[in-house]
């Protein structure tokens, strides 16, 4: 049995073990076409000429699109349609896609592609935040605000005021890259167009649903034509949230005259057309007073959203609400500014505009702590959120606060207490440190845009129970917990249990697989439609049984036993006198927002503010080599507040994949581009972790119980990355290397290690 | 003609030599197991073995594949000879490193899977018994974005512990 808390074997394991699941690389249509995109390789310019004529002839080549075969808006995106499908006359990145060719062979698709003549009159880049902002600035998409795609400010208290009030004040501006999803399984998708006009569609996507609306819009194609079915992906993180593949799939499906498509990006292309994480410039000046108490916050957040918006400005907001920490902070005034660039495009990303801040606002702490002279763990500690306090944008946390819990528990770390003595057992020519993080990250969609989900569970005709899972799982492990959910409450071992992934035919709306929010809503909908179904179970089996009614049933493993005379009724026996119209049932659940105003939050249509919180507190052991500026971490510890943990397998893998995505973002990842051309363009110019560069990573629970969620969990997806940036830097700064500047390369170590001249920044270890 | 021996079978195609193996293994025989996240090398999803010996089949041509016995994670198992005495499910058989990787957490979205264990199963072919430093070198040509590696490691040791013991 899978029963909820137990640690336990994911329901999807064996079959990726034994390499048999069916990702959606891996479907080979019979009598399948090829498609694939022509790149303006240029990152800004007006198309002057597109020649088609000769990649049209080479043999195998089926069609040829440019922006005029597009019917319909030609327009993607989910909250600004910015973004073209097929380029007609403007270009704004490199990996704009100006051409579509079906062929019948890789090969011949290859060819075709190399044989459209292209003509692009290159037009100003704007490369950096300072060259979209300045006054002569090219306009990108022709706004009135120019390339600012949204300004805007939240305010609590008195900011200016606040610091007024401070004994001490520090500034700091920060610098973060952009990062690079980078899941082993790139962009792809198959299509059909069948006989009576509907597209078929399975697309690693993180958004199965919204997908349909998309390439509606898009295309011009009635949504309710559309068929989308999500399996596993290969990893998502974010990246597969929005149109990838899908629009260009579903324009090449229309031109395949019935013959099934299939669109797989290789890692290049990847890497040019696929989403960031927005690389963000965050100014800081913040203020606390003697006796250690954090007083004001004032920052101004600029994040590059890239050629189009996607969710920039929602990533933004959150930015902006995370930007003074999980601290009980009076004041704080947060300007956030969105900006276009020609740079590749940047979207949702685990820890969605908050990884950014909480480097900053951690530093910040670092330095706060270090004007105050007091020990920077104290010194969070001191100041953490709890339950029944505003948080940094004025919300009343009603909800589970575990922030003071796990630095506590994290004070009490072995390698928190032996800090000193470890840090002077440094060998020669190296530094050690040991660095702290506090951190947070709101959960669920926020006001504005319903956080609700569709569940539905069947009785199958031969008594095994389906779940009908309606979020997708790119590798989180929400399907897993969904059987589990359903298990615990029906009784029902994991063999009885079966799963369909979502299938716009077949399961139901229940949002994207995001925000930390897809086991807590999509759980919460299941979890009702799971007592519906056992309680028509029983009130099926006192027919049967010829009781007065259900009230004396219980579940059992394969069945439901009648307590009162003892007897069994299997559940294929159930199944057998029920319509299957009976043996379904569905529930729905919307996520609580919180009704509080925040000052200057009606900026934001949608995506803010938050309710509910995960919390983490990370510590990092460090060493630094003086000679080359190399940061190995060498030990890792993550304490999470994720509420009750329903499966302690589960929970771990989600700490530690979160924590080395964020050690990449730390030490190596940075997504280089020149002039708005990508430069880092494969995986060995844009290095991830790999086996060698990351420790051991302990993970702790600090279990709180979330009254509103599923068992009195939280999601904890994204809150692990946004800690090891912060920390890693913490430790740095303890060993008087203060960094700026994400990642830390050697290059910018070694900097620093130079102008760490004794008897000037060195005083900071101390 | 491409003459060789795919998981213990013949196999004689008729596909043009300079393709990739991973596309013909994939395309031409079925066998999805392989992945591919690069198809330059440096990811390491699309391990296979080739007369025992770990190869990125992106990098492999289907010609190269010619007179050798190919072994990709469909076929793992029943390499291991093992199977044959202690398989007593109805469940297809499972190599330990497979049930290791399951059971201890060592996937998630399970992509970069295949690939690891071919690598991993190799590993312990070789050195039964490795530390978690022989088995982060190991794996260190295997790119993972989801795990830390931290459970692959775990799954990689109780694999071994496992093996050992059936030895």
């Amino acid at each position: 049995m899978q029963d909820i808390g137990r640690r336990s074997r994911r329901f999807d394991a064996l079959d990726k073990a034994r390499g048999t699941e069916q990702f959606a690389t891996d479907i080979y249509p019979p009598d399948m076409l090829w498609a694939g995109a022509l790149r303006a390789g240029v990152p800004h310019g007006i198309i002057r000429r597109i020649e088609t004529a000769r990649a049209e002839k080479v043999e195998g080549v089926v069609a040829v699109l440019t922006r005029k075969d597009v019917p319909g808006t030609n327009r993607q995106g989910f909250v600004y349609w910015d973004m073209p499908v097929l380029c007609g006359t403007r270009v704004r990145h490199a990996g704009d896609a100006v051409a579509l060719v079906l062929a019948e062979s890789r090969r011949a698709l290859a060819e075709a592609l190399r044989a459209i003549e292209m003509e692009i009159e290159p037009l100003p880049v704007v490369d950096t935040l300072d060259a979209a902002l300045a006054d002569d600035a090219p306009n990108i998409h022709g706004l009135d605000t120019g390339n600012v795609l949204k300004a805007a400010t939240i305010a609590k208290g008195d900011a200016e005021a606040g610091l007024a009030e401070c004994d001490v004040v520090v500034e700091e501006t920060f610098y973060t890259p952009a990062q690079e999803h980078a899941f082993i399984e790139t962009e792809n998708g198959v299509a059909r167009i069948d006989d009576d006009g509907t597209l078929h569609m399975t697309v690693s996507t993180q958004a199965p649903f919204r997908d349909r609306f998309e390439i509606g819009r898009a295309l011009g194609l009635d949504p309710s034509r559309i068929h989308v079915t999500g399996p596993y992906l290969g990893g998502g993180f974010g990246g597969k949230d929005g149109a990838t593949v899908q629009c260009l799939l579903a324009l090449a499906a229309m031109h395949a005259k019935g013959r099934p498509v299939k669109m797989w990006w290789n890692r290049e292309e990847s890497m040019l057309a696929g989403y960031k994480r927005h690389a963000a410039r965050m100014r800081f000046t913040a203020g606390a007073k003697r006796d250690g108490t954090l007083h004001a916050v004032r920052c101004e957040l600029d994040y590059d959203t890239g050629a189009y918006a996607h969710l920039g400005v929602e990533i933004m907001a959150l930015g902006m609400e995370h930007s003074g920490g999980p601290y009980r902070l009076p004041h704080l005034e947060a300007k956030g500014r969105c900006v276009y660039t020609n740079n590749p495009v940047a979207g949702a990303f685990r820890g969605f505009g908050v990884a950014q801040v909480s480097f900053a606002f951690e530093g910040m702490m670092d330095r706060l702590a270090h004007a105050l002279g007091m020990d920077p763990l104290k010194f969070r500690l001191r100041n953490a959120i709890t339950r029944g306090e505003r948080n940094c944008a004025g919300v009343t946390m009603t909800t589970s606060t575990g922030m003071e819990e796990c630095l506590l528990r994290l004070r009490d770390h072995p390698h928190w207490k032996s800090r000193e003595a470890w840090r002077a057992d440094a060998p020669p020519f190296t530094r050690r440190a040991v660095g702290v993080a506090a951190v947070f990250n709101g959960m669920g969609y926020g006001r504005g845009l319903a956080d609700y989900a569709v569940a539905k569970v069947r009785l199958t005709g031969s008594g095994r129970i389906r779940v009908y899972n309606g979020v997708s799982d790119m590798g989180q492990g929400n399907a897993s917990t969904f059987v589990q959910m359903a298990g615990e409450i029906l009784c029902q071992p994991e063999s009885v249990m079966e799963l369909v992934q979502p299938d716009t035919d077949r399961t139901h709306p229940s949002g994207s697989a995001a925000a930390g929010r897809t086991t807590y809503t999509y759980g919460k909908a299941l979890i009702k439609a799971c007592e519906t179904l056992r309680d028509k179970l029983f009130n099926r089996a006192a027919l049967m049984l010829f009781v007065d009614d259900g009230s004396g049933f219980a579940m059992i493993p394969g069945g439901v036993r009648h307590l009162p005379t003892g007897r069994d009724l299997p559940l294929a026996a159930l199944a057998a006198m029920m319509h299957p119209d009976d043996r379904i049932s569905m529930a729905e659940h919307l996520m609580p927002v919180t009704p509080e105003p925040v000052r200057g939050g009606e900026a934001f249509t949608l995506g803010f503010p938050h309710l509910l919180f995960p919390y983490a507190a990370h510590l990092a052991r460090i060493e630094v080599d003086e000679l080359t500026g190399r940061v190995a971490v060498l030990d890792y510890v993550a304490f999470t507040d994720g509420g009750r943990v329903l499966n302690p397998q589960n929970f771990e893998q989600q700490v530690h994949g979160s924590v080395a995505q964020g050690l990449g973002y730390a030490l190596t990842e940075d997504v280089l581009t020149e002039a708005g051309v990508l430069r880092s363009t494969d995986l060995c110019t844009y290095v991830i972790p790999t086996s060698l560069d990351l420790p051991d990573i302990e993970s702790h629970a600090v279990e709180t119980i979330e009254h509103t969620g599923p068992f009195g969990m939280k999601g904890i997806g994204e809150v692990g990355l946004n800690g090891p940036l912060p920390a890693v830097a913490s430790a740095l700064y303890s060993a008087g290397l203060p960094m700026t500047r994400a990642p830390f390369t050697f290059g910018r170590v070694l900097a620093a290690l130079e102008d760490d001249q004794p008897g000037t920044g060195s005083e900071a270890a101390s | 003609m491409i003459v060789f021996t795919l998981n213990g079978i013949g196999q004689r195609l008729d596909v043009d030599p300079t393709l990739r193996a991973l596309d013909v293994l994939r395309e031409h025989c079925g066998l999805t197991g392989p992945k591919e996240g690069c198809g330059t090398g440096e990811c390491g999803a699309c391990a296979i073995w080739m007369d025992g010996v770990t190869r990125l089949s992106c990098l492999t041509l289907a010609g190269q594949l010619h007179g050798r016995a190919v072994t990709t994670i469909e076929g793992l198992a029943d390499s291991w000879d093992e199977n044959e005495a202690t398989d007593t499910t109805d469940q297809p058989p499972l190599h330990p490193v497979q049930t290791a990787l399951a059971e201890r957490g060592g996937v998630q979205c399970g992509y970069c899977t295949p690939g690891m264990t071919m690598v991993a199963a190799e590993l312990l072919r070789r050195e039964p018994n490795p530390d978690r430093a022989a088995i982060r070198e190991a794996v260190s040509g295997n790119l993972c974005r989801c795990t830390g590696y931290h459970k692959i490691v775990d799954s990689i040791e109780d694999a071994a512990e496992t093996m050992r013991k059936k030895r």
